[in-house]
């Protein structure tokens, strides 16, 4: 079961670094083009933590690439929000908030995990994604609060992933069971914390909070949006095309 | 008269005695623009180069590669930005050099012109291109202008590290399987030649460089060997490690020459550099399509942040009074 939560975390982690590669070398700055080469660096080290401590809870001899380049769509677990396509500079960074601040109360609270290797990951983790917590609002607030064009631009890009975050504090059996157990962080509690954060960047940048839609959910069971399995396409293509390969 | 006699016998006692020009110093205005025209197109390189490399990204075929290709490329974008800050040392602004880059006023190193077709090519540019950058730029940490020089020590010591793990990244493959031996030889069959062309034309000859630019930046203390002398001291370097790599240079021509203590071979086809130098490269077009996009489709983007900038400021002033 530990397996199937390092599973969804590492997967999290995977899908959204694969996004952020896609922005090197066609950022609006240099300095972005660096800022979003070193987040997606900081999130593919958290997934390849997490994927390998999968394989070795799982006991079934995948490592890393084993779970990134063989399962297909329907195995990840990954929530839906970091496989949307990442749209403009100001959809990229509205998803960016709302992934960043869950993870980063995520992260905080799994510090305190029974298990040690979650509770180390976490510790690691948390450095970075305060970071990104910081860049995304930063962005936000430019953006929210530059010109009309910027402003309009931020409401949209807030308005196409808004309706994904709500997935992100989805509980199932497997987090029931494993934050009875002090092992993982039930979802369910960083609504709260979530809430607060982004409320509150969201108002100093004079941005109303998108109306509420219906949530889009089903990653966490495999069920993705159509975007997946073109970005797997991509990503496993020259991993499989080699079965036997190291590399 | 006499005072400009002066400074300049000031700016040539600093470069005859090894030193370092600075921004404040005096300096010949040809001196001046030279640097800027060799660092902004340096600058340049490094910014047009994250994309054959960025290529790769999503498809790299191992998490470990990925996660080395990732921070090369982010090495490359930090390269782009130390380049820019040494350039704007001598009076220019970073969107001015790259308003020219965008409009081929200012160029970009030949190499970035070729296509990355396989995943070897990946680890080919590692091992040959930055090999041939780090045999270029070496000296070049000790030029005679100081923002320049020390950027140079900074950018030597990460791309010596991106050359060594090409080079393994090679090593890998022609450890590998059949198929893997093969993509790495067909990589550096398709990229031996356009590396050595990166060194410019020939020192003598009808394709010489012409108008004696690398004299005048001996004088300067900005050039210190030729581009033959670099080209050959890549080759001599880069043809062991070939062979440690179980692969072969596309070089029928290639031989080790006992008298001269240094590997004969056979020049590449500078024809082809001068064609790709003025646009008709395999991918000039695409490049600098992809970097211009990048730049408008960007442009409200830093439109924002600046007006955000100019609101916080006026909030701060506002708050003051």
């Amino acid at each position: 079961m530990r397996d199937r939560y390092a599973l969804a975390l590492g997967d999290d982690a995977l899908v959204l670094a694969q996004r952020l590669g896609e922005w090197v070398a066609r950022a609006p700055e240099l300095e972005e083009d660096v800022a979003l080469a070193n987040i997606a660096l900081d999130l593919l080290g958290q997934a390849r933590t997490m994927l390998t401590y999968a394989g070795e809870l799982e006991g079934t001899g995948r490592d890393e690439d084993a779970l990134a380049y063989w399962r297909d769509d329907r195995d990840f677990r990954n929530a839906l929000l970091v496989e949307l396509p990442n749209g403009d500079f100001a959809v990229t960074m509205a998803r960016q908030l709302v992934f960043a601040a869950y993870q980063y109360e995520l992260y905080d609270r799994l510090r305190a995990s029974t298990d040690d290797t979650l509770a180390a990951v976490a510790g690691k983790a948390v450095k970075e994604v305060h970071y990104h917590r910081d860049h995304a609002t930063q962005w936000v607030l430019r953006l929210g609060d530059g010109t009309d064009e910027s402003r309009r631009r931020m409401v949209a890009g807030l308005a196409t992933v808004w309706p994904y975050a709500e997935e992100l504090f989805d509980g199932d059996d497997v987090t029931a069971a494993l934050s009875a157990e002090g092992v993982a962080v039930d979802p369910a509690t960083l609504r709260e914390p979530w809430t607060a954060y982004v409320e509150g960047v969201l108002a100093e940048a004079g941005l109303e909070r998108p109306a509420d839609a219906a949530p889009r959910r089903g990653g966490r069971r495999g069920l993705h949006t159509e975007h997946l399995g073109y970005l797997l396409a991509e990503m496993q293509h020259l991993h499989r095309s080699h079965p036997e390969a190291t590399w | 008269m006499a005072a400009t006699d002066e400074r300049e016998a000031a700016f040539y006692a600093i470069v005859d005695s090894d030193g370092r020009i600075e921004p404040r110093d005096d300096m010949p205005e040809a001196y001046r623009k030279t640097l800027i025209r060799q660092i902004a197109q340096h600058a340049h390189s490094e910014i047009i180069g994250m994309q054959p490399e960025g290529n790769w990204i999503s498809r790299a075929p191992s998490l470990r590669r990925k996660a080395i290709l990732l921070a090369k490329v982010q090495d490359e974008a930090g390269h782009g930005l130390y380049l820019y800050a040494a350039a704007e040392t001598l009076g220019v602004s970073r969107d001015q050099l790259l308003e020219l880059l965008h409009t081929k006023r200012q160029k970009y190193s030949s190499i970035f012109n070729y296509p990355t077709l396989t995943w070897a090519d990946v680890g080919a540019i590692g091992w040959l291109v930055d090999g041939a950058a780090i045999t270029n730029q070496v000296p070049l940490t000790r030029c005679s202008y100081g923002p320049y020089a020390r950027a140079m020590v900074r950018i030597c010591k990460e791309e010596s590290f991106h050359q060594r793990q090409g080079f393994e990244s090679l090593l890998t493959l022609t450890r590998g399987s059949a198929a893997q031996k093969a993509m790495a030889q067909d990589a550096l069959d398709r990229w031996w030649y356009p590396s050595l062309a990166m060194f410019g034309p020939p020192d003598t000859g009808e394709q010489a460089a012409p108008g004696g630019h690398t004299e005048q930046s001996m004088r300067w203390g900005i050039k210190r060997f030729s581009n033959d002398e670099l080209r050959q001291r890549f080759v001599d370097m880069t043809v062991p490690q070939s062979e440690v790599l179980g692969l072969t240079i596309p070089d029928p021509g290639l031989r080790w020459n006992e008298e001269r203590g240094h590997y004969d071979f056979t020049a590449p086809d500078y024809d082809e550099l001068f064609r790709v130098i003025k646009g008709d490269g395999p991918c000039n077009e695409q490049r600098l399509r992809h970097r211009v996009d990048a730049q408008n489709d960007g442009a409200w983007v830093r439109e924002a942040a600046g007006a955000y900038a100019a609101k916080q400021q006026a909030r701060r002033r506002e708050a003051a009074a």
